[in-house]
């Protein structure tokens, strides 16, 4: 570890909390309908679709309404997706002759993109042609990051509102994040990555004749302007195979500082969306000071372990860290952090194969997906994680001191608490069941590129990443397999929707509660005590729950490496 | 529950055409107007051909080149389509070696390329990237100790003195962005287009 490593990853954090404030600022304005100064020009293309689609704008939705329109949403979402890669070789914008997907494959993918999970079972550039990456991963990047943060500004709402049915409309929010917040920023952002040397272009397939005068084909193609809402929508699926380790995907140390701060941006900014809505936006700094805390212990482990190196370049005298699967432009610091970020929030772009960190490396991606993305999280998917554990550990406390526990003004009682406990115990029975299921099955167990607790550690953190809806991967895994192909996709299926329907449950039941002033025996949810028993309701759900099948992989796989003994 | 179903519809087709098709079509002829060059990839030409791009590395296997980094790519095998065979800097199929720190296949391939490594240049401990794989397979850049590294085999292979040699590694050596970002770097592709022009 070093100080201008240390420095990086503080001058991106300050950069992270500077956002804070003002991009909670205008979230705010968008989600309450009021103008921004992008409305002169925006406002007539948002009543344009609304008339089209016959949408009242004024018209609220209850919690079901608003929950079916989302699913609704999706489907359709789905259908596009799969027709376009099964069609993919009839259609145009296709310069480099894909065939069509095949369906397991279609299928998974389609899956993939409408969780907002973007696993990459597929090869961007050697399987997929311009049409399908635009008009179906381009277009669902960002409608499922729209949806994400529209369900989160439903649950505040849930909390912000008193005695009332209805928690927002969903169209409307959906079109407003999309052309006021996603949209708008995306433009600028793809110029920016296109300066830094990101290719955007509809032409074929490059052919060099290189200096020592071998044939190389240069994949190349409308990269930017998908990286863009890749990285905000924390989406993660990539243009390229190798995603943001990609030169042309992360061509530069500035492309990736900016990369990274994109895929937090929105997120830490909701907790300030959370904090105007429910009056006081201290509530709001109290959450992302929760992320914080989080955050930094996991960097700090993943960059240390990183930085000490393997034991295999340790016995041949080899300094500088674990640069197996890194990129120069990055380092260790760089990719260490990138790969901390990723996983915190439900992004999975990857500047690193995290399959080739070190054991220890790679825990903390799979604890940051395993506690739930709630460190800053997924946009919108985040945030209502994290106020599920808040609900849960406020509903501790309570118990402590024997009273009914409350939050920002709401009665959390037992329906809460149980739509909270449904939506957290989901996910370990998919991650754990399924890894569960793989590893006694031979065909499974032949697409491990790894042997030992390592190859068990790629399972597990295939099913994580697919139920957590992150979309990273270790890589060495054959996912590209029947059973792979439909046991992540209902993964992800699950970890997305049984999330969403008991967070949306919680919206509507805490909307039409009454709002009570604090009393003297009102827990403050503000201060460090707060912030403290948030934290340790998330380690222990999350140590108890995952830390057995830690044991069997990356625990006894660092053990194992200092004892220099190999697989 | 039923009037929510056309705007399912349209919504749906509505903002699919704006983000999926308007978008990317618009920044592609705006990108392409205001930074053409990197637009197209920062493709390089010599003598009117493309021989490559300033962000993609490329295979050097000859002496008289600076070497990049292993790389992990692969390609399908023209023999049987369901297998691949090891095809470095495959930049139509990008990816890492994706092995994991107690991994036997990668310790053996690290030891037999020290060996070779240091059988070239002993006086100097082997920089820890040229026997590494990349991320991506493709990565353009070594570090400059891993330049510095390769000198001796360089400047004996073209006749040039080491100095000379050293002092192109120097130029091409580009640090941390605003002295704080990312890792010092050398592009190997620039570095030995200027060695060729070098050697004229």
């Amino acid at each position: 570890m070093t100080v201008i490593g240390w420095f990086q990853i503080i001058l991106y954090c300050a950069i992270v909390v500077a956002l804070v404030k003002p991009l909670g600022w205008y979230m705010t304005r968008v989600f309450n309908g009021e103008a921004t100064f992008l409305s002169p020009v925006l406002r007539p293309v948002e009543r344009g679709l609304y008339w089209i689609s016959g949408v009242d704008e004024k018209r609220e939705q209850h919690w079901l309404t608003y929950t079916v329109s989302m699913l609704l949403f999706h489907v359709g979402g789905f259908l596009i997706i799969y027709g376009l890669m099964r069609l993919q070789a009839l259609l145009p914008f296709n310069p480099a002759g894909q065939s069509a997907v095949a369906q397991d494959l279609s299928f998974n993918t389609a899956i993939s993109f409408i969780t907002n999970t973007n696993w990459q079972n597929y090869g961007g550039e050697s399987t997929l042609s311009y049409l399908v990456q635009m008009l179906g991963l381009t277009h669902q990047n960002f409608l499922s990051a729209a949806t994400g943060i529209a369900l989160a500004v439903a649950l505040i709402r849930g909390f912000s509102r008193s005695s009332m049915r209805t928690i927002g409309n969903f169209w409307v929010d959906v079109t407003r994040c999309t052309l006021y917040v996603l949209l708008p920023i995306c433009i600028v952002y793809t110029l920016f990555l296109v300066w830094q040397g990101m290719p955007q272009t509809l032409g074929d397939y490059v052919e060099a004749t290189t200096l020592e005068g071998a044939k190389q084909t240069i994949a190349v193609g409308p990269v930017a302007s998908q990286v863009a809402i890749k990285m905000l929508g924390t989406n993660g699926g990539g243009f390229f195979n190798a995603n943001a380790a990609h030169p042309f995907e992360n061509p530069t140390a500035l492309s990736n500082f900016v990369q990274m701060i994109s895929i937090f941006a929105l997120g830490a900014a909701l907790t300030n969306v959370f904090g105007r809505m429910v009056g006081n936006e201290r509530q709001g700094w109290a959450i992302l000071a929760v992320m914080g805390v989080l955050f930094l212990a996991g960097v700090a482990v993943t960059y240390w372990a990183e930085a000490n190196g393997t034991s295999t370049l340790a016995s041949l005298g080899l300094t500088g860290g674990n640069m197996e699967g890194k990129e120069v432009r990055f380092g260790i610091v760089a990719s260490s952090l990138f790969a901390v970020i990723t996983t915190a929030a439900s992004c999975g772009a990857v500047n690193a194969m995290h399959d080739s960190f070190t054991a220890l490396g790679g825990m903390i991606p799979l604890i940051n997906m395993q506690l739930g993305e709630i460190i800053v999280g997924g946009v919108g998917a985040g945030l209502y994680g994290m106020l599920l554990f808040v609900v849960l550990a406020i509903f501790v406390a309570g118990l402590m001191v024997g009273r009914t526990p409350e939050y920002v003004g709401k009665k959390i009682e037992a329906r809460e608490v149980k739509m909270a406990m449904l939506a957290i115990l989901v996910l370990p029975l998919m991650y754990l069941g399924w890894t569960a299921v793989a590893v006694v099955l031979p065909s499974a167990v032949a697409s491990m590129a790894n042997a030992g607790p390592h190859g068990f550690t790629e399972v597990l953190y295939a099913f994580t990443s697919a139920t957590g809806n992150n979309g990273s991967a270790f890589g060495g895994l054959t996912g590209n397999t029947f059973f792979y192909n439909l046991t992540l996709a209902s993964s992800m299926f699950v970890g997305r929707f049984f999330m969403i329907v008991p967070a949306m449950a919680l919206a509507g039941s805490l909307a039409s509660k009454k709002s009570i002033p604090p009393s003297a025996g009102t827990l403050p949810t503000t201060g460090g005590l707060f912030v403290g028993l948030v934290v340790g309701v998330i380690l222990i759900i999350g140590g108890l729950t995952f830390f057995p099948a830690l044991a069997l992989g990356p625990i006894v796989e660092h053990l194992a490496m200092n004892a220099s003994t190999l697989f | 529950m039923l009037r929510e179903i056309r705007p399912a519809i349209l919504i749906l087709l509505l903002l699919t055409a704006i983000t999926g098709l308007a978008y990317p079509l618009a920044m592609t002829a705006i990108a392409g107007a205001i930074f053409p060059k990197q637009a197209q990839g920062s493709l390089i030409e010599k003598d009117g051909k493309v021989i490559g791009s300033a962000l993609i590395g490329q295979e050097f296997k000859d002496d008289k080149y600076f070497h990049g980094r292993p790389s992990a790519t692969s390609a399908p095998d023209p023999a049987d389509s369901t297998k691949t065979v090891s095809a470095p800097y495959n930049a139509a199929n990008s990816g890492g070696s994706n092995l994991g720190p107690t991994s036997k296949v990668l310790a053996d391939r690290i030891k037999e390329d020290v060996a070779k490594l240091r059988g070239e240049n002993p006086s100097v401990s082997v920089p820890v990237d040229l026997v590494t794989t990349s991320g991506s397979g493709l990565d353009p850049d070594i570090s400059p100790e891993g330049a510095l590294f390769q000198v001796l085999r360089v400047a004996k292979a073209r006749n040039l003195p080491e100095a000379r040699v050293r002092e192109l590694v120097a130029e091409h050596t580009q640090g941390r962005m605003a002295g704080l970002l990312g890792e010092p770097r050398v592009n190997v592709l620039a570095l030995n287009l200027a060695l060729d022009e070098a050697s004229k």
